[in-house]
């Protein structure tokens, strides 16, 4: 694709226009050589949207969340990014996070439903994309929602300007949620469907647990919501704002931004190399070494440092 | 650009690898939504991402929905007898908004009036007998269809 249609694409795109929007990120998604455009012209124009990254166990309310935040926002062009996982056997998903969504999200928010497509690597790559082009069409805040679930979920939600980890009452005291990795990425807690008994409970569990210790001068909120009735929407939007205010101060925000983007790049590398490595694992010289593997007649060990030779930018691999 | 990869093709997912989208939806005043979930795990389990809108939906919210998530085809499930009223609406809708995406029907629909849907633009019927198969073949049909069109 040359330069002018994209920039026509992003220009409908920062008027409004849903279509040159949906397509852009589609190319985002897809990589490749018009993905690579897409990303850069998105690049000189990003930066300006607020980041929130939502995230939580399945089944907690992140959905109904996430769409409920987008209206009390009160901003003009909201975004959504929902991420939802594919299936490894197939290829499909079923993405289903807007079914909670479009009652609650005035017609001015851009929904965008995500799958995984089954590498947990293009998905660190495609969702900082799909990020930096809702920004360069003008959309703010953009809200990041993913399944709290497995290492690279979270680290997307966690890769926001203001990340927010839901849980629910009966969820488990704090060493289960210690053990998911969730706690430490949180800026904001919401006790979702907190009608349920033992709402102060799971706050309580919260407190104790950062009673423990909390990073920088910025203790993360607890705040109670029942989604879906809309109750403590306003609350959660106001302690976002309050904590998009102390990252200003504080100058944090630049310092998570710069983080955010050197995470990028080696993200970004690393999955560069992870399709050489197929590649070199699908075609000769990998064909022959795993031969001899099957056979017993090389160790996995010595095979796979004959392989890593061929990485070798001196020594380019042959076919 | 010099900084961009020499050799795109050293990426993942070729565009041939990218799988078909799918928005799956009960237009108007239809609860039965049973019959749109099996639809959705058959699609689902046929390599497609599905966008599932489910009830109550109006044929504004689908075009944005197709809009939004740059979907190939819309999947319109109907068991409330107002398929001929709300099909066409649909067909028209989405033409109004300039987009190329066929609208594939499901449901309960009289045998009788399958060809005056096809007449209003409905790119195909898919009975209630249908297996997973058929399904799934109606569907990347008329994806296929509307992609040789443009």
């Amino acid at each position: 694709m040359s330069r002018d249609p994209l920039e026509e694409m992003f220009e409908a795109a920062r008027g409004g226009n849903r279509r040159a929007l949906g397509k852009l990120l589609t190319m985002v998604e897809k990589r490749g050589e018009s993905a690579a455009l897409v990303s850069e012209g998105a690049h000189r124009d990003a930066g300006q949207a607020r980041v929130v990254g939502v995230t939580g166990a399945p089944g907690t309310g992140k959905s109904t969340i996430t769409g409920r935040l987008a209206a009390v926002s009160g901003a003009s062009r909201p975004a959504i990014l929902a991420i939802d996982p594919s299936s490894p056997l197939t290829g499909g998903a079923i993405l289903g996070d807007r079914i909670r969504m479009d009652n609650h999200v005035s017609s001015s928010a851009f929904i965008r439903s995500m799958a995984t497509r089954g590498h947990a690597g293009g998905l660190a790559v495609a969702v900082p994309d799909a990020v930096r082009v809702l920004d360069a069409a003008g959309c703010d805040p953009i809200i990041v929602e993913t399944v709290g679930v497995g290492q690279v979920e979270v680290s997307i939600a966690a890769a926001a300007d203001t990340t927010v980890v839901v849980v629910t009452p009966g969820w488990g005291d704090a060493v289960q949620a210690n053990k998911a990795g969730l706690l430490e990425v949180a800026d904001i807690f919401v006790v979702n469907k907190a009608d349920r008994p033992d709402a102060r409970g799971a706050r309580r569990d919260l407190e104790l647990m950062l009673d423990l210790g909390h990073r920088g001068g910025w203790r993360a909120p607890i705040v109670l919501t029942t989604a879906t009735e809309g109750e403590g929407i306003g609350d959660l939007w106001a302690e976002i704002e309050r904590h998009t205010a102390h990252l200003h101060d504080s100058g944090e925000l630049t310092h998570r931004r710069c983080r955010r983007r050197r995470d990028e790049v080696a993200d970004r590398i690393e999955l560069e190399l992870r399709c050489r490595v197929d590649q070199i694992i699908q075609n000769e010289p990998g064909a022959t070494a795993l031969g001899r593997v099957d056979r017993n007649e090389l160790s996995p060990a010595a095979a796979a440092e004959q392989l890593l030779s061929t990485l070798d930018p001196d020594n380019p691999p042959e076919g | 650009m010099s900084d961009l990869p020499a050799d795109p093709s050293l990426l993942l997912d070729a565009e041939s690898e990218i799988p078909i989208r799918v928005v799956l939806a009960k237009l108007g005043l239809d609860g039965h939504d049973r019959g749109l979930k099996v639809v959705a795990r058959t699609l689902r389990d046929a390599g497609m991402e599905v966008i599932y809108l489910g009830l109550r939906q109006t044929t504004d919210s689908i075009v944005a929905a197709c809009e939004q998530e740059d979907a190939d085809a819309i999947g319109l499930s109907m068991h409330n007898a107002g398929h001929l009223t709300l099909a066409p609406r649909m067909v028209e809708a989405v033409a109004q908004a300039g987009l190329d995406v066929p609208v594939v029907i499901g449901g309960i629909v009289p045998a009788d009036d399958v060809a005056t849907l096809i007449d209003f633009g409905v790119a195909a019927v898919i009975g209630p007998g249908a297996s997973a198969q058929e399904v799934v073949s109606a569907v990347s049909a008329a994806v296929d269809r509307q992609t040789a069109a443009q």
